[in-house]
């Protein structure tokens, strides 16, 4: 079966290809099985694989596909590789994938034959470009799934390209991660130029035999891999896209937007950790730049009243969790914490959706309420997710949140790389953004779920739960989100005995950074007790703030006595604007300057010159095209003349 | 003598073969197509399979008939092409001569012989022999190209290629005789030994210049090309396509063998020779297709132009060089079938459809051919992910390893003058609406259309996946350089 690996992108890839081809004439029938069918057997064949995978023990499987390019010394294979990293990026993927193309057919059932059709294409392929992504076995392969999840981002967020705050929200998620792949790409040129090589474990190996020769690479490269990492998974400063990506169709939001493609920066940056362990400043900025993205994008969501912009800036803050984790060395924590994330947050846009679907396509919060009672599985099912995302135990988020906050609070109080009290620091903000989160989120439930209606009768009126299709999705990522965080329980919560499964699996390709002096059982017990005790504050307060009779008083009164900090948060800041001030127009002028000035003057003028004396040239051969033959035969003869002459003389 | 007969297995074969379709299509009263047209190709398919075991069955290192021929890895590439592109000429040519009510047993038994001609090119190793294989290639040409006897332009095309032909025959023979005078032997081993041991006179240089004009006569370079864009214009399509692809590549594995292995002593002396006629060959060609209307004469000074791509890799020279040659003419081959395939298509009646401006719209009315066009006219042009791309790829790289920095230049500056007018077509299909009277009704031509198929999975395949392609052409190189 190991050897079937190339038939875990072949397959979606197929999907897609057969969807392309027929997007003209299929059914929805036929689409449906063609599209959620190539995700199924998708599923089926990545099951297959990791129950022989688990027998091995976690060793590397490594399987050359065909050989790509080769130039002089430059040979890429498109060789993937399976081991415990991509192995669990598989399962999660492939999983939430499945179970998302299963929602999408009742999601997107009211739309046409075409755009059906077309939705389950681009679906298809994004789900063959990340698992391309993720089974790379070297950064051009990975780069290839990193372009193809960026194309089909934006062709899903441009789904509905009528609209146009749509399709400018596509152009600007490219535009973004362009910067972002601008990094990686000159990364991997970097890569290839030190190491010769941009597979994984020939760069691995060439570091681990002599680290030294490799110095002054390693920091550069790691930085530039995180600008990559920066872009495509929406960290600061080039986080505005996701917000704006929500214009996308919410199983899109779901899948591409907060549980796969957005965590890819996170998994890159966990697979080339063999760069990043010789780099403590890399490490401290990846760390840094995580941990406050993580408050940033929290204060923000503060004050969002549209559902999915609440869970977009909640994604941002949480990646910025996963690079925190990363950046302190806990490797394993950090793609843990993607794991968890991916069912819940899934399970939360999933449930946004169902939600809008309910509410006839309203997504403002401030004009629903009480909706608990009208589509209780969908209820039900927000409220464990979001339970898991504020890190309530036993809930999945719990686990992997501790186990990141755990980790930060280690490297600070045992001075990982001489940087203690930077750690301590990000702590801090981390334990910050977790009260923040549960604040937010339960903002959210209350203003949805809770009180009265606040939209209008007729609405009210047509609220109604969703079919199953989609009821069972939620169903199945909730169970996901209460569940999966037993797979990684930390050392503490079991006192010592280990039975973190999940970091042991990973600690072949991932290894954890461990520091010299690990806080005391007692010490971290306090830490988690601090952490739950942090989020269950969030809760109360936002029940005060938002549910019984005083709902929304506090809040309102707040805004009023600091309207300029009110209007910061809800206008996220004003980033937007600064960029549009700062880059976007500066760029507009340069362009329209080399448009009219350079483009049209200079180059098409040379242009049109060349071409004209080119045209010129072509009518004078033309002219000796006469068709007469003895002149044919003249220029031959004249043509041998000349050729003997030149090797006489 | 067995081994002799085992080796030359496959041209005896396709020889008898193409008589007996020959006899067939004279003993069938009234014109069989469909029959004559699948013996056709299942004689090149048998023909291929011999091929095949023939070369399991011999040494490629042997000399067979007094050491006059081999059965390399070289031939067997080149014969391997030949045999494809015949194939496909064949199938091109069943709507064609159907519609043209032409009685297709001696077209087809003449494309036969053709490809026996050049087979024996590939793998003649004494210039007498390649020179038996080049005539019989060219006769079986000049009489394909006025094959239409009541189209005028087709006998003037014959014409036109006979007699221009026939004196380039006349200067090769010349420059043989000159230097079989010079040096006492027509063996390129022998020939290669004996140019090493001692300063070449006059005669061997005159013999050799004379040589390399007959040479750059076949692949239709500059000065010698002038019959190329009348007699593609006035060949059957099929026939323009056929002398634009296989006799070319003919050309180029004599002009290997020969410049590269025999004359490889003298290469100080031809090397700026050739090196200069691809120069010209390429700015020449693309500058004069610019000002084409007709697509036919358009494609026509275009295959000029990639004469002198080619030529590039040959003046690079060494195992990167001939190996790039290979692979281009591969890519080339399938590249300009394909395109020829869609004017064919498009010839409804006579010669309608032909020029430019009978291509507007086209791009809705017949997406999956225009797409196909499109391909073709991106590869031609040099642009990723078609195989045009990775062709030019090698020959420039070969070149610029080799140090002939100037002449990449002028190639890719002509690349770009190029795309002018392969993208003029692109532009009319698909960004140009048809009036509505269109003379371009299509008549159905499902063979056209499958082998328009056919070659635009190739583009596409070459173009993406080029290594297993690339490594068939560098492991069949190999032979080439040590005769």
């Amino acid at each position: 079966m190991l050897d079937l690996l190339w038939l875990v992108p072949a397959l979606p890839l197929a999907g897609a290809l057969a969807l392309l081809a027929g997007a003209l004439r299929f059914g929805k029938r036929t689409t449906t099985a063609i599209g959620v069918g190539s995700a199924g057997l998708t599923l089926a064949a990545v099951a297959a694989i990791l129950v022989q995978y688990a027998g091995m023990h976690g060793e590397t499987v490594a399987r050359h596909v065909f050989n790509w390019i080769s130039a002089g010394d430059v040979t890429v294979d498109f060789a993937l590789r399976l081991d415990p990293l991509s192995a669990v990026m598989l399962s999660f993927v492939t999983l939430v994938g499945f179970v998302i193309h299963v929602y999408s057919i009742g999601y997107m059932h009211t739309e046409g034959d075409r755009a059906y059709a077309r939705f389950f294409a681009y679906l298809n392929l994004f789900m063959f470009a990340m698992l391309t992504l993720v089974l790379g076995a070297n950064l051009v392969v990975m780069f290839i799934g990193w372009e193809g999840v960026g194309l089909c981002s934006y062709l899903l967020i441009g789904f509905y390209f009528d609209k146009e705050y749509c399709a400018a929200a596509g152009i600007k998620a490219f535009v973004v991660n362009r910067i972002g792949d601008f990094g990686f790409l000159l990364a991997i040129f970097w890569a290839f130029k030190v190491f010769g090589t941009v597979d994984f474990a020939g760069m691995a190996t060439a570091l681990a035999a002599d680290p030294g020769r490799y110095a002054a690479a390693v920091t550069p490269i790691a930085l530039l891999l995180f600008v990559g990492a920066i872009g495509k998974s929406a960290q600061l400063p080039l986080y505005v896209w996701l917000p704006d990506a929500m214009a996308g169709p919410t199983p899109v939001s779901a899948l591409i937007h907060a549980a796969t493609m957005v965590t890819a920066g996170v998994y890159m940056v966990v697979r080339c950790n063999f760069i990043y362990r010789l780099s403590p400043t890399a490490m401290l900025v990846v760390a840094a730049v995580g941990g406050v993205t993580a408050i940033f994008a929290a204060t923000i969501g503060l004050a969002q009243n549209d559902i999915k912009k609440v869970l977009a800036y909640s994604t941002v803050s949480q990646l910025g969790y996963m690079f925190l984790a990363a950046g302190a060395g806990a490797f394993a924590g950090g793609i843990f914490h993607v794991f968890t994330h991916a069912f819940f947050k899934a399970c939360l846009f999933l449930g946004a959706g169902s939600v809008i679907h309910a509410c006839s396509g309203e997504q403002d919060m401030r004009r629903m309420g009480g909706l608990a009672k009208k589509i209780p599985v969908t209820y039900w099912t927000f409220m464990v997710a979001t339970l898991a995302l504020c890190g309530i135990p036993p809930f999945a988020g719990f686990f992997s949140k501790d186990e990141i906050l755990g980790r930060v609070f280690a490297a600070g109080a045992g001075n990982l790389n001489g940087f203690g009290a930077s750690y301590l620091v990000l702590w801090a903000l981390g334990l910050a953004a977790a009260f923040l989160t549960a604040f937010y989120m339960f903002r959210a439930v209350y203003m949805t779920f809770h009180g009265e209606f606040r939209g209008t009768p007729e609405q009210w009126h047509h609220v109604h739960e969703s079919p199953g299709t989609m009821t069972w999705p939620l169903k199945i990522l909730a169970a996901g989100s209460a569940l999966v965080g037993l797979l990684g329980v930390g050392t503490a919560i079991t006192f010592g005995t280990d039975l973190n499964w999940f970091e042991s699996f990973l600690h072949r390709v991932a290894p954890t950074v461990e520091v010299e002096h690990a806080p005391a059982l007692a010490t971290e017990w306090v830490l988690i007790l601090l952490s739950v005790a942090v989020a269950l504050a969030g809760i109360l307060l936002a029940r005060r703030f938002y549910s019984g009779a005083e709902a929304f008083a506090a809040p309102q009164r707040m805004a009023e006595r600091a309207p300029a900090v009110y209007a910061a948060v809800a206008n996220k800041y004003y980033v937007d604007e600064a960029y549009d001030r700062a880059v976007v127009r500066p760029l507009g002028k340069l362009a329209r300057f080399s448009w009219k000035g350079i483009d049209t003057i200079a180059i098409d003028g040379t242009l049109n010159a060349s071409a004209f004396f080119t045209e010129i040239a072509g009518d004078l051969l033309r002219f000796l095209q006469t068709g007469n033959v003895r002149n044919y035969a003249l220029f031959v003869l004249c043509g041998a003349l000349a050729a003997a002459a030149w090797l006489l003389l | 003598m067995r081994a002799d007969l085992i080796a030359l297995l496959p041209e005896l074969m396709l020889a008898t073969l193409a008589m007996a379709v020959l006899l067939a299509g004279l003993a069938s009263g009234k014109a069989r197509h469909g029959l004559l047209g699948a013996g056709a190709v299942l004689a090149l398919a048998a023909t291929g399979v011999t091929l095949w075991l023939a070369a399991g069955a011999t040494d490629p290192g042997a000399h067979f008939f007094s050491g006059m021929f081999v059965l390399d890895h070289f031939a067997i590439f080149f014969k391997a092409l030949f045999l494809l592109t015949a194939a496909l000429v064949v199938l091109l040519s069943h709507d064609y001569l159907k519609r043209n009510d032409y009685r297709p047993g001696e077209y087809l038994a003449l494309v036969m012989f053709a490809t026996v001609g050049m087979m024996t090119m590939a793998s003649g190793v004494n210039l007498a022999v390649i020179y038996v294989g080049l005539e019989l290639m060219a006769l079986s040409t000049y009489i394909l190209a006025g094959y239409f006897r009541r189209e005028v332009k087709s006998h003037e095309a014959a014409a036109k290629y006979f007699v221009l032909g026939a004196m380039s025959s006349g200067i090769l023979l010349y420059g043989l005789s000159l230097i079989y005078g010079a040096t006492g032997t027509l063996d390129l081993a022998t020939l290669a030994r004996v140019l090493a041991s001692a300063k070449p006179g006059p005669s061997a240089l005159v013999g050799v210049a004379l040589l390399a004009c007959g040479f750059l006569f076949k692949v239709a370079a500059v000065p010698f090309h002038v019959w190329t864009p009348d007699v593609y214009e006035g060949a059957p399509t099929p026939i323009t396509a056929f002398m634009s692809v296989g006799p070319k590549a003919a050309a180029f594995a004599m002009f290997l063998r020969v410049f590269i292995g025999g004359l490889a002593p003298l290469a100080a002396s031809w090397i700026w020779l050739v090196g200069v006629a691809a120069a010209l060959t390429m700015i020449w060609g693309n500058v004069a297709a610019l000002t084409q209307d007709n697509v036919k004469r358009m494609l026509a000074y275009s295959s000029i132009a990639h004469a002198g791509y080619a030529l590039v890799g040959l003046v690079a020279g060494g195992p990167a060089g001939v190996n790039s040659v290979l692979f281009y003419m591969l890519v080339y081959t399938v590249t300009n079938i394909g395109a020829f395939g869609f004017v064919i298509l498009l010839e409804s009646r006579g010669y309608a459809g032909e020029t430019v401006a009978d291509y507007a719209g086209l791009a809705r009315r017949h997406p999956a051919a225009a797409f196909g066009m499109l391909l073709f006219m991106l590869s031609l042009g040099g642009i990723p992910p078609t195989a045009g791309f990775m062709g030019k790829l090698y020959l420039f790289a070969a070149a610029v390893n080799a140090g002939y920095v100037w002449l990449v230049v002028v190639a890719v500056l002509m690349s770009a003058v190029s795309l002018y007018y392969y993208l003029r077509i692109v532009l009319q299909m698909y960004l140009r609406e048809g009036d509505g009277a269109e003379p371009a009704t299509l008549v159905a031509a499902p063979w056209t259309e499958r082998v328009i198929w056919a070659c635009g999975v190739a583009v596409l395949v070459i173009g993406l996946l080029p290594a297993p392609f690339l490594a068939a052409a560098r492991a069949m190189a190999g032979a080439v350089g040590l005769l």
